[in-house]
């Protein structure tokens, strides 16, 4: 019983950063109908410009109480995160919005590709520690276990979804994603500048990767180019779980398969009699998809894609 | 003049959701017949269509061809059956050329595969040549034989809709069923295809026919159905239809 | 002009073609000079060019974005490993460990000879092997994607791909299957005729024919070269057929394909399962050649590198793929061998390593194509295109005319 609820922690732990990221992928593809290829890369760019920026702090701050360095690390790497996702649909995006299917796929793929490149230039090909500011006294929580770290990465995630959630129901400019998200046409109509409205989009999600990103360092105390190809993966895999292109979907398609995914990789050993062992725990996000995309393809929460026709 | 019964179907019922699309629609088809089927925009006519060649799946329904029973359960298996059709958006292979498009025709009833492809035996040579003589045929048939090494997405319209009505006839269909040929055409473009679908009737073909433009419909269907909401309200000659009440009201009724 | 294309301008294809064929023949001799490394980077390039022909059936003509081919790749290279080195040895040994009865049982089935020394099947069991093993798995990987639209169906033949590699790298316990991320190593050189083209022993890596003899690399070369030209040749005729036009119709309207009477289930697995068959006889030419397999050499990058190779080149259109695998794979390292020593000379030091440089070249080849060339380098020819103003009259376009 005590595993079971340490899986289920961590399966919440990781499940939040897989909502965080899988709400970027959602709300592009609910505008634009493209699976943003390059949007796992964008969690890996928060955490090297947060890692960068705690570098910076610990030599000229060290006083400062982790906490806040974290936060000064979110807050950096937000904006930094914003300007390469916006970038991306500029140059690489925006031109393809009506090509053939391929087209705007293979160029995510591309600017996935070039983004690892540029930061195993910038940051070096090896994993880089990643500062352990937090208390790093273990908190019993029932039979199990849980940081101070990941409790932050809780709450943090739910703060955000929270802030989303509201900017999406009770704002102006959530409204207008909402109506772009539906049909970008008539919401044109309606004078809203379908554009800017995508610009946002990919820079909110932007955000949330970069939150996601700098609090994956904190808990993983290790980073590295390449890393946020697989996470990346399957928070679109969480995405059509909860049913691409709604928000609600991805919140809780992340935080299901992120308790799958621990559940799977603690008891696989059992379930196939020691064959597997828990290294096989990455395949369990595209069993998930494969199941998906089967037996509902509109995922938990029901699809919302734009009417593009 | 045939007696034989083409296409005999009969109690199709579709729903979408909450939409009654189609209520105990029949139709009856004897063969080189031109058999029209008219009604107001959403009448259901593109849908009843999409069942018979399986597109859609009915709730009801039982489908016979030429007095054998088929399933309209997989577009596919109803093209091998005998059921050709066309599309009201033309959904031609655009990157083919027009005499690739019309040899795409003939697949359903040629058979060399892998083997044969790459071998190249003289059965596969055989069979690939009389498919190639088979298109040049039909594009000349229908009046574009000299468009065949063409890409198709950049012939005129009304040529592509010639496409793709040599494209279905290459499948050998006992039934030819267009959906709206004539959409977008002008008058002397819908001449010249009255001409083509008398000439293809003439050829002892069968043909069923959606279509908005009344008069043209009229000059040339032998029988005609009428749809409404999903219902079957007129059925019989050309002129009956055009005196039936029930008929003029559907398209000019209330405050039109 | 150089021209493949047989249907439109034979005589000046076939000469093309010859041409290129003398081309490629000599150039290992003209490279032996400059030492063997050049032929090397030719050997791997033909069997990229292998892979990218194959795929380019899948994503090509059929149309369907398979980001996972690399899968059956490391089938075809596994497969080898298991069946042309000591590896099988080391199967039966954790068999018998994890379950004495079966395992013995087996062991006594195939023999004392196979228990210590594994299993050697020569090449001409193994690449037919290879490729019936590779094309069954393109059908049963292809099998749950046919209902998929396009960016789903990317990134479940992605999960694919990756589910392979991850088995491949722990599929050592308790079971040794695979020997894990070590890799399967003292896989069996090619033997053709009796030659061994790695050379015999003590013969540092030469292969003697007759009285004619060459370094090992080089009738590698020769080896990879007849292959490569199979598949463009069984490709080609794949696509200039009833199959490969039903490819082509699935590719631009399915739905227009199935009322053809296309059975467009079959047809997609077809692709799969063919595409699949020249990833899995290149993966055994690859172990073979290399000795040893390791799961690093099959991972998502690789499927996307030959991906690359097909965008970059001209999707669909074979002479645009082949020219696009001999780019994307010899280039980088013909640039290793240029660029670093140039960065030394002008710098004194290595600024981009020929890696990054590497990948750098894939990553703005896919996007710069896709944004300024979408049809690749070499696309398809283009047929007859629209027609001038004056023939489009009515006249001459509806051919029937009212009595």
């Amino acid at each position: 019983m005590d595993t079971f609820i340490q899986q289920i922690l961590n399966g919440l732990v990781l499940g939040s950063m897989y909502a965080l990221v899988a709400l970027g992928y959602t709300m592009v593809y609910g505008v634009l109908n493209l699976i943003n290829f390059a949007h796992g890369d964008v969690l890996m760019i928060g955490a090297m410009i947060g890692l960068s920026i705690l570098n910076l702090l610990g030599v000229y701050a060290p006083d400062l109480p982790g906490y806040v360095q974290l936060g000064i690390a979110i807050i950096g790497a937000i904006p930094a995160c914003m300007l390469v996702n916006i970038l991306i649909e500029r140059v690489a995006y925006r031109r393809l919005r009506n090509a053939p299917r391929l087209a705007p796929l293979i160029t995510a793929i591309g600017v996935s590709y070039l983004l690892q490149t540029f930061a195993m230039m910038i940051w070096g090909r090896n994993p880089l520690p990643f500062p352990q500011l937090l208390p790093s006294d273990p908190i019993m929580v029932g039979g199990a276990v849980i940081t101070v770290t990941q409790v932050l990465l809780l709450v943090l995630a739910a703060v955000s979804m929270f802030g989303l959630v509201m900017l999406v129901e009770r704002t102006r400019m959530g409204r207008a994603m909402r109506a772009v998200a539906e049909n970008p046409r008539v919401a044109g109509l309606m004078g809203v500048d379908s554009n800017k409205i995508i610009v946002a989009t990919f820079a909110i999600g932007a955000a949330l990767a970069a939150v996601a990103g700098v609090m994956w360092g904190a808990n993983y105390a290790s980073i590295q180019f390449a890393m946020g190809f697989m996470p990346g993966l399957k928070a679109f895999c969480a995405a059509v779980l909860g049913g691409i292109g709604n928000i609600y979907g991805a919140m809780i398609g992340g935080i299901v398969l992120g308790i799958i995914e621990a559940l799977g990789a603690g008891y696989i050993g059992e379930l196939t009699g020691g064959f597997l062992g828990s290294h096989y725990q990455d395949i369990f996000a595209f069993i998930v998809l494969i199941l998906v995309l089967t037996v509902r393809p509109s995922g938990i929460m029901g699809e919302r894609v734009a009417d593009r026709a | 003049m045939s007696e034989q019964v083409i296409l005999n179907i009969e109690g199709v019922n579709k729903r979408f959701g909450g939409l009654q699309a189609l209520t105990d629609v029949r139709i009856k088809i004897n063969k080189g017949q031109i058999y029209g089927l008219i009604g107001p925009n959403g009448a259901g006519k593109t849908t009843f269509f999409n069942v018979i060649t399986g597109l859609y799946q009915p709730d009801t329904g039982t489908f016979e061809l030429a007095g054998k029973p088929y399933s309209p359960s997989a577009p596919h298996a109803v093209a091998k059956a005998g059921i050709a059709r066309t599309f009201q958006n033309i959904r031609l292979f655009g990157e083919m050329t027009a005499l690739e498009n019309v040899m795409v025709g003939r697949h359903v009833r040629s058979h060399q595969g892998v083997f044969g492809a790459i071998f190249r035996h003289k059965a596969a040579r055989e069979e690939e040549a009389a498919i190639r003589t088979r298109a040049q045929e039909l594009l000349d048939f229908v009046g574009i034989g000299q468009f065949a090494s063409r890409t198709s997405k950049y012939l005129s319209y009304g040529d592509q809709r010639r496409l793709e009505i040599a494209r279905a006839l290459a499948t050998d269909p006992q039934l030819l069923a267009l959906d709206e040929p004539a959409a977008g055409m002008n008058a002397t473009e819908k001449l010249a295809l009255r001409e083509l679908l008398v000439k293809i009737k003439n050829e002892g073909k069968t043909v069923l026919l959606i279509e908005h433009d009344v008069k043209l419909m009229m000059g040339l269907c032998d029988r005609i159905s009428v749809l409404e909401y999903g219902k079957l309200i007129a059925e019989g000659l050309p002129a009956e239809i055009q005196s039936n009440k029930a008929v003029i009201e559907a398209y000019l009724g209330g405050a039109h | 002009m150089l021209t493949f294309d047989i249907q439109k301008n034979p005589k000046q294809a076939y000469i093309s073609m010859a041409l290129l064929l003398a081309a490629l023949i000599i150039f290992p001799f003209a490279a032996a000079p400059f030492g063997n490394s050049w032929v090397r980077i030719a050997d791997l390039a033909l069997l990229y060019i292998m892979l990218a022909v194959g795929l380019n059936i899948v994503v090509g003509f059929a149309g369907l974005l398979d980001l996972g081919y690399i899968a059956f790749y490391a089938v075809g290279a596994y497969m080898t490993g298991l069946l042309a080195s000591p590896q099988f040895a080391t199967v039966l040994e954790s068999l018998i460990n994890m379950n004495p009865a079966v395992g013995e049982a087996l062991a006594a089935v195939l023999g004392e000879d196979i228990r210590t020394n594994g299993i050697h099947l020569s090449v001409w069991v193994i690449v037919p092997l290879a490729a019936a093993l590779a094309g069954l798995f393109g059908a049963l990987l292809g099998a749950p994607t046919l209902k998929l639209r396009g960016d789903y169906l990317a990134i479940v033949t992605l999960g694919f791909g990756e589910i392979i590699r991850i088995f491949m790298n722990n599929l050592n316990d308790p079971v040794n299957i695979t020997n894990g991320p070590q890799g399967i190593n003292l896989i069996d050189p090619i033997r053709v005729f009796g030659v061994n083209l790695a050379g015999e022993q003590g013969s540092r890596a030469t292969v003697f024919i007759g009285s004619f003899s060459m370094p090992s690399v080089n009738a590698y070369y020769f080896l990879f070269l007849v292959l490569t030209i199979a598949t463009v040749f069984i490709t080609s005729r794949l696509q200039h057929s009833r199959l490969g036009r039903a490819w082509v119709a699935i590719r631009e309207d399915e739905i227009a394909a199935k009322a053809m009477g296309i059975n467009t289930r079959n047809v997609k697995l077809l692709a799969f399962s063919m595409g699949a068959t020249f990833g899995g006889v290149a993966g055994a030419m690859f172990a073979s050649f290399q000795g040893f397999v390791s799961p690093e050499s099959f991972s998502l990058t690789e499927s996307i590198a030959v991906l690359a190779m097909v965008v970059l080149g001209g999707i669909g259109h074979i002479p645009g793929v082949v020219l696009g695998g001999a780019l994307l794979a010899a280039l980088p390292e013909i640039l290793r061998h240029v660029v670093e020593p140039l960065q030394m000379k002008l710098f004194g030091k290595v600024l981009i390593e020929s890696e990054v440089l590497r990948q750098l070249l894939y990553g703005l080849a896919m996007v710069v194509i896709m944004l300024t060339r979408p049809a690749g380098l070499w696309p398809s020819p283009k047929h007859e295109e629209r027609p001038d103003a004056d023939s489009d009259s009515k006249g001459q376009s509806t051919g029937v005319m009212a009595a």
